[in-house]
């Protein structure tokens, strides 16, 4: 069966693990966990095809696995939390598993982060939903029209006021 | 009586937990974070608080997938620290406070929120990295100041609880407190976020903007919050972004109208923009008198017009509302 259309399917580079993913996901996600066990770990590293027979995994989750394709994993069900374990047994750094998400090196998806990472412009949504979320807009729009009545050159007694008691307000918090 | 009389908001990143383990906090990258803490520790140290309920998130630890609570409390008397795949942290075993821990849970439960109870469980970075930064840096065969009734929460798995549930959750966590007699200065965490991505190739998304406005409606309007559908935070603020509705359980415990007492926000550590709120109940001596003292004048007109016994009815009715 296909998977029905969520609402957050428009978000780009993003598998939300719903409960669908979670139900289709189970053996990723238990093969994950049993990575935390060091006995896994050696079992799985001496035989990969062989100690994921033990879970209920389809072929394409297998093939992920073996692959080591974060994003199909996620796709097929994976969650990040549990995938990292995978990454952790391969001795990788949960920045570089980062990386290999986004298609970028270690080094260039460091700096992306050092630079204060990600902007969300452009990156709301497959089909154009570019505005930005109501909470934020309303919030962005309060404050215009808070700043307004400063940036009049003459301001009424009342506006000015208004300005007084914001600013004692905002010195309490202080 | 217990009583709330502070509310903190605290990022968990792992790797914050790390940086005190190996002994990097010193490191110019590391110290950009903590730096940030260093009032807040200063502010937990003088406040003592006899007791702390902590909100956080199990990140495939104690819980995995065969079991997703929404809502866990720890009744434990202890809850020892969890390997997460690298060994448990060096921190000492957190110390559970079971007596106030099962009132919580049988208030709650009869206030309509269907808690699952812990009575054994292992606590990841998820808990114990917010009671780092707070508390400081603790020695393994040492005690944590306090001890911690943990709140585990599903955000691993969507859906998680809406902000509006976390929101009232909150509320009757306070109800719960407040009806506990003995007398005990509770502080309650909201921990994860702020904004961030660490799955897909969207990774790495971080949105100052929205989180800065986050902090701004936690501290004066939380009811804004409280409306924003799941699908916002996962859009705006990154899929696992959306931890931060565990912050208005910690918000909704606490007064209408709060004090900011510190704030600090930096990008990043590791993938996630750090974000960090302490906010304090009023004193409640100061806020009770003036209610009182209204409720008494209107008791007073009213008692010219209507008997005795229905005026103070009324002033009673006034008075609670009024809360």
């Amino acid at each position: 069966m296909a998977r029905k259309e969520q609402v957050y399917d428009d978000i780009p580079g993003t598998y939300v693990f719903d409960a669908e993913r979670s139900r289709q996901g189970f053996g990723i996600n238990m093969f994950c966990m049993s990575l935390l066990k060091e006995q896994n770990r050696k079992a799985f590293k001496a035989n990969e095809a062989e100690y994921l027979k033990q879970f209920r995994l389809t072929s394409e989750q297998t093939e992920a696995i073996l692959k080591r394709d974060y994003n199909r994993m996620l796709e097929l069900g994976g969650n990040i939390y549990f995938t990292a374990k995978l990454g952790a047994t391969d001795g990788h750094s949960f920045q570089h598993l980062a990386a290999v998400m986004t298609g970028n090196s270690q080094d260039d998806y460091a700096k992306m982060m050092l630079g204060g990472g990600r902007s969300v412009e452009g990156n709301r949504s497959r089909s154009g939903k570019n505005t930005p979320s109501a909470f934020i807009a309303r919030g962005a729009a309060a404050k215009k029209s808070a700043a307004k009545p400063k940036a009049k050159a003459k301001p009424t007694a009342k506006s000015n006021a208004k300005s007084i008691s914001s600013k004692s307000k905002s010195a309490k918090r202080k | 009586m217990a009583r709330i009389v502070a509310g903190i908001g605290s990022s968990h990143v792992p790797a914050i937990g790390a940086a005190i383990d190996n002994g990097k906090t010193e490191e110019p990258y590391w110290k950009r974070v903590f730096s940030g803490f260093e009032k807040s520790q200063a502010w937990m140290r003088e406040l003592k608080p006899d007791v702390a309920i902590i909100v956080y998130n199990d990140h495939a630890t104690a819980f995995s997938v065969e079991m997703i609570p929404t809502f866990a409390l720890g009744c434990a008397a202890e809850f020892p620290p969890a390997d997460e795949g690298w060994g448990p942290r060096p921190v000492p075993v957190v110390e559970g406070y079971p007596a106030l821990a099962s009132h919580i849970a049988q208030s709650v439960i009869l206030d309509e929120f269907d808690l699952t109870i812990c009575n054994k469980m292992e606590v990841d970075h998820g808990m114990t990295v917010p009671m780092n930064l707070l508390f400081g840096k603790v020695d393994k065969n040492s005690h944590w100041p306090c001890p911690v009734i943990p709140l585990a929460v599903n955000v691993v798995m969507y859906p998680p609880p809406t902000g509006h549930r976390c929101y009232m959750l909150g509320k009757a966590i306070r109800r719960a407190v407040e009806s506990y007699p003995e007398d005990l200065k509770v502080v309650i965490f909201g921990t994860g976020g702020l904004s961030h991505q660490i799955s897909g190739p969207r990774a790495g998304l971080i949105n100052s903007k929205w989180d800065k406005a986050f902090l701004d409606n936690l501290s004066k309007d939380p009811q804004k919050l409280v409306k924003i559908p799941h699908v916002d935070y996962m859009r705006e603020a990154g899929a696992e972004g959306i931890e931060m509705v565990m912050w208005l359980i910690m918000r909704g415990a606490l007064d209408d109208k709060v004090d900011e007492v510190y704030r600090f926000y930096t990008v990043p550590a590791s993938n996630t923009a750090v974000g960090h709120i302490i906010l304090a109940n009023r004193p409640r001596a100061v806020r009770q008198r003036a209610p009182a003292h209204k409720a008494a004048k209107r008791a007073t007109a009213r008692k010219a017009k209507a008997p005795a016994k229905r005026a103070a009815a009324r002033a009673k009715a006034t008075l609670i509302r009024g809360r």
